[in-house]
């Protein structure tokens, strides 16, 4: 049988794409490597008992608007806001973070009187950046040199988006994208612990230190998700990442959409420069009207189409992305909870991040280790412990304790990792939480240790980059992933691209995979189907 | 009775091109100098190009100015097997890759050059300004599909990436690096780094020496002011901008003399101008504080040595401007540390011989990236250990170097600051980066060269577009002012 859509990757752009698709009435099939789902929003059992979100581990960016369309609640996904988070400093202290904003101005305040004032400034500037970026997630981008009234409408469209705002806070604005975030907090902040903890967002996932110009703009990356509502709030999948893919198939199925694991593509097959459907590594093909790639788009292109049927410049372009992987993940099976020296006793804020990097300087050491090809000697480490909120997760007073890991290069000094560099790596790791957890190391049962090695070969990140495709302006909007490619098609006709390569990049987000189906929904002359969410943006 | 139209503070470059051109149009002008006029163009050994309306306007050739040939470049190799590098040509490997990426730097160059030589528009701007502002973008448009989307992807990246995917050879990818850096507070992987490179192509391709070097350029600058009726004081130092009725209408010096003019005209760093002579007693607090945010960070020193004879580097044209910047990775190692206040190990250079090219005693100049504004350790103990590296880079390329040696003088930032103004001792009086330019340099209220004090204008580096020797930052505020106040 031949289907409308064939989607190559079970992964959250693929399924949030062929949900769209099959509820607009498409037979859709989704085809997954491995034999398990979920790409890397997963969950997933490695050691006896234990859950692990063992790639992303954190959720806020997902569009409530998919959510609602895809009425992804109704099929069991509940995200649990997390509360509290720490940096602790090299002298044995500690800065606290609340979710409640007077909260946080008033540990901010213990540091520097002078940043709690600022931070109502700060939050105030950030938040207005975000609302206008945010109506942006959800639209496909104009082409700039094209001269058709779609692109033309949308660029106008932009226009007046920016005309609501005043010339001074566009000036601002403008400034914001294109300045590092240390310069923008120096701007406000004087407190090194507070600007240690502020610049995170702006590295997360990125190839950028905290001194690099573009990194402002990736902060607002990962400021404009919410939960509930709440704009910048984050918080767990309950039952792991795994749960927000697992909804998602519900939703793809009960629209009748089909998913076949364990089908690893070998080629997508073209003929008469048209996709026509995948051949599998099993030997079988699966045929289509059309093949939507949810896969990174340099291995779209150059591990499974033939070079000779794109356009030389194309080719070139996707070869010259950059997707440099820069962070590695710590996966770790605790007999107990930790206990952190610097915190009070049943302090809240072990249920959200805890940091260790306490200063802008760390953070940019740890980034030009990085630049030469090394993983950091003294990494920064987002370290979360979901089963604080969530029991579900493993047994009854154990946890499980995620550490998202910075910096990690996708090749050491030019060659690839080895199991030694891998194990050093996550031993420079765990020294670095024992340090601020004494007997943390007694407590462990089992590590699972993640290079972007590990991660390009289980999920299929090439170069183990969470993003698909780093944030700087020359891959963002309109030059995402290759210019002239950027609204979700392909040189090849029917083959489309929706995954975090594309507009708006990476994050468990949907964005890049609810836009692909739109424009094929547009081209195929179906109608998209929209909750009233859209009317509040 | 103020016996002057305008008062210009500071004779640099865009000091005596603002003034001339102010009284060519029939004003009394007159021009304040703390030291010397052109005292700090000293500070740099090349020229990358006047503006040309500044060049025939002030008829400069007519007072003397000649330059030598273009300079080649030679990028130094350690042992001896160097590059040489003019306007789009390179030996090496990379010759037709080169020569391909410089011819498209230099279109994409070309069509943003207009924008150096126009007021940056407001975002409020009239009817007139946005129709110059569309005939600009179609121009940019004109490039051609392909190259224009080229342009957009390319116009924020960084020089690095840029630099390792189109070329092979690491002392040809370590040029691109380095030109793109210097003068700036980047490293060669920081994004938006390729476009100080455009910056810099857009005032020439190739880097000049006048004859007789910046000296004598100052000397003609300073001869056509004069002959345009500019009336010069030096070692006249402005203590104060005199503010009357919410106006300025006047300076006061040092000396404690009063001078009086309807219109001032600072050509002197921005910060020092409102911050200073001004005060924040006279401006808007917020704006004083966003004035307090224009970051100025100098990464760069001044090396000057004294030598018995010319060095021998391996063989290289010592009439050329010699690099040494060895790779890529090379330039961002020297930025890396000054990103903490430390000095670099291997610091790279432009070095440039002029008694290869005029009469006189043996000298070398070179300007050394990436040096500390704030040394952690001190200035004096930065200055010597950045001292000490740099003569061993030299060493390494030119053996023997340090034996012919007879004297030898670094200026770290905070020295250039010290003695010729310069905040931070950028020499742009203010980074020129990307939250910097256009509509934001210095900031937004101040960006049409006039500031929110009445009668009070700055024409400096600190202003659109940025410093560099070509006086376009002076010339474009005079166009202004004559058409503000016609």
């Amino acid at each position: 049988m031949s289907y409308d859509a064939v989607i190559i990757g079970a992964g959250h752009n693929g399924l949030v794409a062929g949900a769209y698709l099959a509820r607009a009435g498409m037979r859709v099939c989704v085809v997954e490597k491995n034999d398990w789902i979920g790409g890397a929003a997963v969950s997933r059992e490695l050691y006896p008992g234990f859950t692990y979100s063992n790639c992303s581990y954190v959720s806020s960016l997902f569009r409530p608007e998919i959510m609602r369309d895809l009425e992804l609640p109704r099929h069991g996904l509940q995200i649990l806001p997390y509360e509290g988070g720490a940096v602790f400093t090299e002298g044995g202290g500690y800065l606290g973070m609340f979710r409640d904003h007077d909260a946080n101005r008033r540990e901010f305040a213990r540091h520097s009187r002078r940043d709690a004032e600022a931070y109502d400034r700060y939050s105030r500037d950030i938040l207005r950046f975000c609302r206008f970026i945010r109506p942006m997630l959800m639209r496909t981008p104009p082409d700039p040199s094209s001269f058709r009234p779609r692109d033309l409408a949308e660029l106008a469209w932009l226009g007046r988006k920016l005309g609501e705002m005043s010339e001074r806070q566009i000036g601002e604005m403008v400034r914001f994208w294109t300045m590092s975030i240390s310069d923008y907090l120096d701007e406000y902040f004087e407190n090194p612990v507070i600007k240690g903890y502020l610049a995170v967002s702006a590295i997360i996932g990125t190839a950028l230190g905290p001194m690099s110009p573009g990194s402002a703009y990736v902060l607002l990356h990962h400021y404009m998700g919410d939960v509930d509502g709440n704009v910048g709030a984050w918080g767990y999948a309950r039952g792991g990442m795994g749960s927000v893919t697992q909804a998602l198939a519900k939703s793809f199925r009960a629209a009748g959409g089909e998913i076949r694991e364990g089908s690893g593509v070998e080629r997508i097959l073209v003929a008469d420069g048209r996709a026509v459907g995948v051949a599998l590594a099993n030997g079988d093909d699966v045929r289509g009207s059309r093949v939507i790639s949810n896969m990174d788009v340099k291995r779209t292109f150059l591990k499974h189409v033939d070079e000779a049927a794109l356009p030389g410049d194309f080719v070139k372009r996707v070869k010259a992305f950059k997707i440099r992987g820069s962070s590695g993940k710590l996966n770790i099976a605790l007999d107990a909870a930790p206990v952190f020296e610097a915190l009070p006793e049943g302090a809240p804020n072990l249920r959200g991040d805890l940091h260790f990097t306490d200063s802008v300087e760390r953070m940019e050491r740890a980034y030009d280790d990085w630049k030469s090809g090394q993983f950091s000697r003294d990494p920064f480490q987002d370290v979360m412990i979901p089963t604080m909120i969530d029991p579900t997760m493993t047994p009854p007073g154990k946890h499980f304790m995620s550490c998202f890991v910075q910096y990690a290069p996708p090749k050491i000094a030019g060659r690839d990792w080895t199991d030694a560099d891998r194990d050093a790596f996550g031993q420079t790791c765990l020294d670095q939480i024992e340090k601020y957890a004494p007997g943390f190391k007694n407590r462990v049962l089992h590590v699972e240790v993640r290079t972007p090695r590990e991660l390009e070969a289980e999920v299929g990140l090439t170069e183990g980059n969470i993003f698909q495709g780093e944030l700087t302006f020359d891959q963002l909007l309109f030059n995402r992933p290759v210019p002239g490619y950027a609204q979700y098609r392909s040189p090849i006709r029917d083959l489309w691209i929706c995954g975090s390569s594309t507009h708006p990049g990476g994050g468990v987000m949907g964005a890049p995979g609810r836009n692909a189906a739109a424009e094929v929904l547009r081209e195929a002359k179906l109608p998209l189907g929209m909750s009233d969410a859209y009317a509040v943006l | 009775m103020p016996s002057f139209d305008v008062i210009v503070i500071g004779a640099g470059v865009n000091g005596l091109a603002c003034a001339s051109h102010l009284a060519r149009q029939s004003r009394r002008v007159l021009l304040l100098e703390a030291g010397q006029p052109g005292g700090g163009m000293a500070l740099a050994h090349l020229v990358p190009g006047l503006d040309p309306r500044v060049a025939q306007g002030m008829d400069l050739a007519r007072h003397g100015l000649t330059f030598h040939p273009a300079l080649a470049t030679t990028v130094l190799h350690p042992e001896g097997r160097h590059r040489t590098v003019s306007a789009g040509h390179c030996d090496g490997p990379d010759t037709a890759a080169y020569a391909a990426l410089h011819r498209r730097l230099t279109a994409f160059a070309r069509v943003l050059t207009p924008f150096r030589q126009m007021t940056p528009p407001r975002l409020t701007a009239a009817g007139s300004e946005w129709g110059r502002l569309a005939r600009l973008g179609l121009g940019i448009r004109a490039l051609g599909k392909t190259e224009f989307r080229e342009l957009l992807r390319m116009i924020l990246i960084n020089v690095a990436d840029v630099a390792e995917d189109e070329l092979s050879d690491d002392l040809v990818r370590g040029l691109l690096a380095f030109d793109a850096t210097l003068g700036s507070w980047l490293g060669p992987r920081s994004p938006n780094s390729l476009i100080l490179l455009l910056n810099r192509l857009s005032m020439g391709a190739s880097p000049l020496l006048p004859k007789g070097g910046l000296p004598a350029l100052a000397g003609a600058m300073t001869r056509a002011a004069l002959s345009c009726g500019v009336t010069i004081r030096e070692d006249a130092r402005v203590a104060q901008v005199v503010v009357e009725a919410d106006r300025a209408s006047g300076v006061t010096l040092t000396t404690g003399e009063h001078l009086y003019a309807p219109l001032i005209v600072s050509a002197i760093s921005p910060k020092t101008t409102l911050l200073s002579l001004v005060g924040p007693r006279h401006l808007d607090a917020g704006f004083t504080t966003r004035l307090s945010h224009v970051r100025s960070r100098g990464g760069a020193a001044k090396l000057h040595l004294t030598l018995r004879t010319l060095p021998d580097f391996r063989g290289a044209d010592l009439r050329s401007r010699l690099v040494i910047a060895p790779s890529v990775t090379a330039v961002e190692a020297a930025f890396n540390p000054v990103k903490y206040g430390e000095v670099p190990d291997a610091p790279v250079m432009e070095i440039v011989l002029p008694s290869a090219h005029d009469p006189g005693p043996p000298v070398l100049s070179a300007i050394v990236q990436f040096a500390p504004h704030s040394p952690k350790a001190g200035l004096d103990t930065a200055r010597a250990q950045m001292l000490a590296n740099t003569l061993r880079q030299l060493e390494t390329c030119a053996p023997g170097l340090g034996a012919l040696t007879t004297g030898a003088r670094l200026l770290m930032p905070q020295d250039i600051e010290a003695e010729f103004g310069m905040v931070g001792g950028n020499w742009h009086h203010g980074e020129l980066s990307v939250e910097q330019m256009l509509f934001l340099r210095p900031l937004q209220e101040a960006a049409q060269y006039q500031t929110p004090l009445p009668g009070l204008w700055l024409a400096g580096a600190g202003s659109h577009p940025g410093g560099g020797i070509t006086g376009a930052a002076g010339w474009n505020a005079a166009e202004r002012i004559v058409k503000e106040r016609a």
